[in-house]
């Protein structure tokens, strides 16, 4: 039951409606209570009695009790849907207010696939149950009372004996149950991981193509493809041990009833109308029972998907905005960033840093570059700065205040950055340039594409800004799609722009023709440039060199270039052959 | 002509006809991103679609007939138990007789076991035939996609192939696990009650079906909007989720620019479309129900009134008016239920629907059937006036013709969007030109099984994608056959077991979804070994090491020299550092070669090269940029 008073916010609001919804079925069940009483009138006075001036209310009655119900039924269904699609809506909307908020780190270990899964697959499984679950439960509850109070009106001890199989039925149910929860937990997780395959074949099918590995692709696939198969005919299995003894307990009410009931005919002491209405009420408790095993799973797959959406739910962010965080106001935002004995790491175990007792100032409107062999560090260095994580030693401090004394948005609002693995959405370029900065018009985003020197690129394509690129940019080539983002950057206007590896897939006098634009951009901004090309560092007012995640050497290139060293070793390898 | 009273006051029956008829009024929110949205199929009950649909049971037919089998033996103790009743009311309790009444009794019982018996196989069989037959089908649609070429991926975000294979296949589901068995047994069933009614008193059972048109009629009015509802919701879910796949995808772009609270807008917006969508197919959805009900209690007030008359003429007895009500309710049971199923159809109409689509799609690239593996190669390529365009009227090569000897090294240079990614996917044959033609070894390769030429070039890709999952796993990807021991050779020869070996769990770490948990220079080289070690004839290099580090490039350099003698390669570069070895040098200007040759040859000519190279110099002159320059 935790699952359900977890998700209390997602339904609680909502269960007005649910009320009345239920309130209506309430009615609508009482409704078609009466009809047995018709029947009974219609068996007892009229067939066997022969009170045929009876005949013709009661017939007609029984079109007019199904009309006046099947109005009150629809609004009940409506209603019903109403409630749990309301549910779902605001459920929805939280997960997704949840994804977007989780950090890098709880990214790092999720998998799109799977996250996917459950905001799909898991969301639906939990609106089946309060769509077909309530209603159910609902009819079910209804149905036993006010059929067993008919019942008792009718004939006590007749009744009683209908009674008598509830316990019986309570145990099979709570069996079922207990069977079920983990068997759906299984299909869920196992669904999961299915998705998660083609999810990953889909997005790396050039990988794939180029290896010619679609056999193998198929072949992975298949074999999640049969196990989620397995898990649910497993389940089926499960199931098929309870349901039909459920259903059976609750016919055994019948035959008793026939049998007893008959007697009690045959000895007078109770008219043959009255056994077939009971015959008819019988319907009313069996039908629902029928459906008991159903509800059971239901309430079962609703239990295994609910875990799952907590998980996402309740999942803590590690990066959050600490009390008392201050607003780093845009007016007063300088772009002064330090580094005081940073070290850091990604893993639970700090013995593989990826960044140790790195010291810097960058003062305002100062341009750093970082260069260092892969893995180094350069981008763990960055990526601190907007709190993309938080440090384990040391600090961070933007404007002389530790980062994470300002509130988490306005400090990203005052951070630009490129990264090394550029990402477009689904839409247009101008609404991939303006991504950060909704209110742009046409021409500041023309403007920064002009800086990152895709204007003239831009203004090619068929419909130029209005072009939709595909999903991470397909469409473009490879310089393109990082010039996109370095417009992107630029547009976002703020006073730190990191370039990380900004441009290692254009072409160096593309290059040179982006920097001396930039020059002007970043004027009175710190700049951080992370590059493995000299050129991209040249001009840099600090370059800081980086090893193991420690900062090795720094200086200015004419400094670096005349001193023995890493610097060097990449000047020389990388300017060796031109001059020849 | 509507007055300008009726009009601020509709009738009654107006209003409830705009209230069901109210089509979502588009919302003012700004199409932020775009989707490609399934087209508006409105197309009557597509019964080839549903044979189709059908085959897919095809090897499953003895589990279906079996699961059939079953149900009918749990239906047909359904439409026994009547008859026992009738009898039990007639002679047992009728004729004063406790002995009829205790056997009769007995036969009730027994119908119940047998009924129960039956439901467990029941249950069994239909699930196992109806995951059996999504197991196929999502098999063979995952077999389909994998064979699509890119110009297919190019046009559709993954989310939307995604919610395809997964939840479109799934809401066949329960198609193939009860739909069809169920309705081979309703129908069976109803075909048994209406026999056994004729049979029991033919007057009064003809009378109790005057009904069924009814039924007919009005449903066909109500179908036809659930059916448009249905495919309306669906096209509202699969945007919804391509959206949620993307952000999702994007997220560190989307905190990098704090761009959550309007995406959040974004999103309520799709997400209460939805909603509505949903609620205006529920509208007409949930008539169906009651309007079955309600032909139902007709078809029992016409029992009760022609019965009467045929019990007062003595045509018919109590007991039997009163089987027939029983039966006239069985009846309507099968007959709803096959409502309900219709409706479960309509559903999955609309998804398998979409699956055909895709099903239906054909690679734009593939080798014509019974094509020629192709021998193995040593590396001549021609390009004979080759011309290319994504989209139509948009060149992105254009009249290219060059030869390569075997065992040439080719460096590819050029200014961004110059064509030479384009010039390695027409040759690695993601797309085929628009015009002239590509030999290998002499070989078209339009005309060769694509396998056997993919297997022996590799790309490295210029966006790196490397599969969660281990590091050794990511790189066996390039051979699937290749031992440890050469797994760890390739990447020691590239230099990568440096950063590898310090990791934790070495080779067995894991890389995190895309190879989130390393550096995108590591990730790069990775990519690299893992082409390495398929030990291809071509080896194409697409920007390969823009993200590494000039040493650990130069290791590289050295280790290709040893590794690929021989062997020709492309390389794409744009530093010079790893073009200047090159055998020779095509330098790419909008789409065309604008020069050819060594590198020194093209300085010499002073040329777009010579000035693509000494753009490098011009970052040496000036001081540092920032303030304090
Ligand atoms: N899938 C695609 N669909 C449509 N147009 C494309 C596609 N891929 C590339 N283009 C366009 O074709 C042209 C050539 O692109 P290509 O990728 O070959 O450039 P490139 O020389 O590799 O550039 P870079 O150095 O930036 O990678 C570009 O104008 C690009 O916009
Ligand atoms: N999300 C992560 N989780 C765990 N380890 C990580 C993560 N990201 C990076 N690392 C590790 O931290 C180290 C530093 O990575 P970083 O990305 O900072 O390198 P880099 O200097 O930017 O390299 P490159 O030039 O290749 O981009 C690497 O060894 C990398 O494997
Ligand atoms: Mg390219």
């Amino acid at each position: 039951m935790w699952v359900f008073r977890q998700l209390r916010p997602y339904y609680v609001p909502y269960l007005r409606t649910l009320t009345v919804a239920l309130t209506l079925l309430g009615l609508f069940t009482a409704m078609t209570l009466l009809t047995p009483y018709i029947t009974r009138a219609l068996i007892n006075s009229v067939l066997e009695n022969h009170h045929w001036s009876e005949l013709w209310p009661l017939v007609l009655a029984l079109p007019l009790l199904s009309l006046t119900s099947g109005v009150v039924n629809f609004a009940q269904q409506y209603l019903n849907q109403d409630f749990s699609q309301k549910c779902t809506l605001r459920l929805r909307a939280a997960l997704y207010a949840r994804l977007q908020a989780h950090g890098f780190d709880y990214y790092d270990h999720e998998h799109t696939g799977n996250l996917m899964q459950r905001v799909t697959g898991d969301v639906e499984a939990w609106r089946t149950f309060w769509t077909q679950g309530m209603g159910e439960a609902a009819t079910f509850t209804f149905n036993i009372v006010l059929g067993l109070v008919v019942m008792v009106t009718l004939n006590g001890r007749l009744t009683l004996f209908t009674v008598l199989l509830l316990p019986f039925l309570t145990i099979s149910v709570m069996r079922l149950d207990r069977a079920m929860r983990p068997a759906y937990s299984r299909i869920r997780q196992s669904m999961s991981d299915l998705q998660t395959v083609v999810q990953e074949n889909i997005t790396g099918v050039r990988t794939v193509k180029s290896f010619a590995r679609e056999d193998y692709a198929l072949r992975v696939f298949e074999t999640r493809n049969l196990a989620y198969m397995q898990y649910n005919v497993e389940a089926a299995i499960l199931q098929s041990r309870y349901i039909p003894l459920i259903q059976l307990i609750g016919n055994l009410g019948a035959v008793m009833l026939l049998w007893y009931g008959g007697m009690e005919v045959i000895h007078g002491r109770m008219s043959l109308g009255t056994m077939v209405a009971f015959f008819g009420l019988l319907g009313y408790l069996t039908g629902p029972i029928q459906q008991l095993g159903f509800l059971v799973n239901l309430f079962a797959q609703a239990f295994a998907s609910g875990q799952r959406l907590i998980e996402i739910l309740e999942t803590p962010d590690i990066v959050t905005n600490r009390p008392g965080a201050k607003e780093l106001s845009p007016l007063e935002a300088k772009g002064d960033v330090r580094f005081e004995h940073v070290s850091f790491h990604y893993t639970e175990s700090s013995d593989r840093l990826a960044l140790s007792d790195v010291c810097l100032h960058a003062k305002p409107g100062m341009v750093v570059g970082l260069l260092g062999r892969t893995g180094a560090g350069k981008s763990t260095l960055v990526n601190l700065i907007p709190r993309f994580y938080d440090v384990q030693q040391g600090q961070v401090l933007v404007d002389g205040r530790d980062v994470r004394d300002w509130t988490l948005e306005s400090l990203r609002r005052q951070i630009g950055i490129v990264p090394g693995d550029t990402f477009l959405f689904s839409a247009s370029i101008f609404e991939n340039i303006s991504y950060g900065r909704h209110d742009a018009k046409l021409d500041d985003v023309r403007r920064a594409a002009s800086l990152a020197q895709a204007d003239g690129f831009i203004m090619e394509l068929p419909d130029q800004y209005e072009t939709t690129v595909g999903e991470r940019g397909l469409g473009l080539s490879g310089g393109q799609r990082q010039r996109i983002a370095l417009a992107r950057a630029i547009l976002y206007d703020p006073s730190i722009l990191i370039l990380d590896d900004a441009t290692s897939s254009v072409d160096l006098e593309t290059e040179y023709e982006i920097q001396t634009a930039l020059e002007r951009v970043m004027q009175g901004r710190t700049t951080f440039i992370i590059g493995h090309r000299i050129s991209s560092l040249r001009r840099a007012d600090e370059i800081l060199v980086l090893d193991g995640g420690r900062i090795v050497d720094r200086g200015r290139h004419e400094d670096l270039v005349r001193r023995d060293g890493l610097y060097r070793d990449v000047f020389q390898l990388q300017f060796q052959g031109a001059r020849g | 002509m509507s007055t300008v009273t009726s009009e601020a006051r509709p009738s009654w029956k107006r209003r409830i006809w705009a209230w069901l008829g109210s089509v979502e009024r588009p919302t003012q929110a700004i199409e932020r991103f775009s989707y490609q949205e399934d087209e508006e199929i409105d197309r009557p009950f597509n019964w080839a679609q549903l044979r189709r649909l059908l085959t897919y049971i095809g090897p499953y037919r003895g589990l279906a007939a079996a699961a059939t089998a079953v149900t009918m033996v749990g239906s047909a103790m359904g439409l026994v138990r009547p008859l026992i009743l009738l009898r039990t009311i007639d002679r047992g309790i009728g004729g004063h007789n406790q002995g009829l009444l205790d056997r009769y009794a007995l036969a009730y019982l027994a119908t119940y076991l047998l009924g129960w018996a039956a439901a467990g196989m029941q249950m069994r069989l239909t699930t196992r035939l109806g995951q059996s037959i999504l197991a196929r089908l999502r098999h063979h649609l995952f077999g389909h996609i994998q064979t699509l070429s890119l110009d297919f991926f190019d046009s559709r975000p993954a989310g939307n192939v995604l919610v395809r294979v997964s939840n479109d296949v799934n809401a066949l589901g329960d198609l193939f696990t009860n739909g069809i068995v169920n309705l081979l047994t309703n129908v069976f069933l109803l075909v048994g009650i209406i026999v056994v009614m004729l049979i029991l008193q033919w007057k009064l059972a003809l009378a109790s079906f005057v009904t069924i048109p009814l039924l007919i009629v009005l449903s066909t009015q109500v179908r036809k909007r659930i059916r448009l509802g249905w495919q309306a919701v669906r096209r509202r879910l699969s945007r919804i989720n391509a959206h949620l796949n993307e952000a999702i995808s994007g997220i560190r772009v989307t905190q990098a620019f704090t761009r959550e609270d309007e995406n959040q807008t974004f999103f309520s917006v799709i997400n209460d479309r939805y909603y509505r969508t949903w609620m205006n197919t529920m509208r007409w959805s949930g008539m169906f129900g009651p309007m079955v009900n309600l032909t139902g209690a007709i078809g029992v007030a016409i029992v009760f009134a022609y019965g009467s008359t045929l019990v007062r003429e003595d045509l018919a007895s109590v007991a039997l008016i009163i089987a027939f009500i029983q039966y006239v309710g069985l009846f309507w049971q099968p007959i709803s239920l096959l409502g309900g199923l219709y409706n479960s159809l309509l559903q999955a109409m609309a998804s398998s629907e979409r699956i055909f689509q895709f099903l239906d799609f054909r690679p734009a690239v593939a080798s014509p059937p019974g094509a020629p593996e192709l021998p193995p190669i040593t590396g001549a390529i021609t390009f004979e006036h080759v011309s290319f365009a994504y989209a139509a009227d948009r060149k992105a090569l254009d009249d290219v013709s060059f030869e390569v000897r075997p065992g040439e090294n080719i460096a590819l240079v050029g200014h961004t969007g110059a064509g030479k990614t384009t010039v390695i996917n027409l040759l690695s044959r993601f797309y085929d030109p628009t015009a002239g033609r590509i030999l290998v070894d002499g070989y078209d390769l339009q005309s060769v099984a694509l396998p056997s030429l993919r297997r022996q070039m590799s790309v490295v890709l210029q966006e790196t994608f490397l599969f969660s999952g281990t590091i050794r796993e990511n790189l066996r990807y390039g051979r699937l056959d290749a031992t440890d021991q050469e797994i760890e050779d390739a990447a020691h020869a590239i230099g990568a077991d440096g950063f590898i070996c310090a990791l934790p769990q070495g080779f067995d770490t894991g890389v995190g979804e895309r190879g989130g948990l390393l550096s995108v220079g590591q990730r790069q080289l990775l990519s690299f070994v893992r082409a390495l070690l398929a030990d291809p004839r071509v080896l194409i290099l697409d920007e390969a090491t823009s993200s590494i580090d000039t040493q650990t490039e130069l290791v590289i350099q050295h280790a290709l020299e040893r590794l690929l003698a021989g062997r020709t390669s492309f390389v794409v570069a744009h530093r010079l550092s790893t073009i200047q070895r090159a055998d020779r040098i095509m330098v790419f200007d909008h789409g065309q070669i604008a020069e050819m040759g060594t590198h020194q040859s093209l300085l010499d000519h002073d040329g777009l090269y010579a000035s693509l190279i000494r753009a490098q110099f011009r970052f040496l002159e000036g001081g540092p940029l920032g303030t304090r320059g």
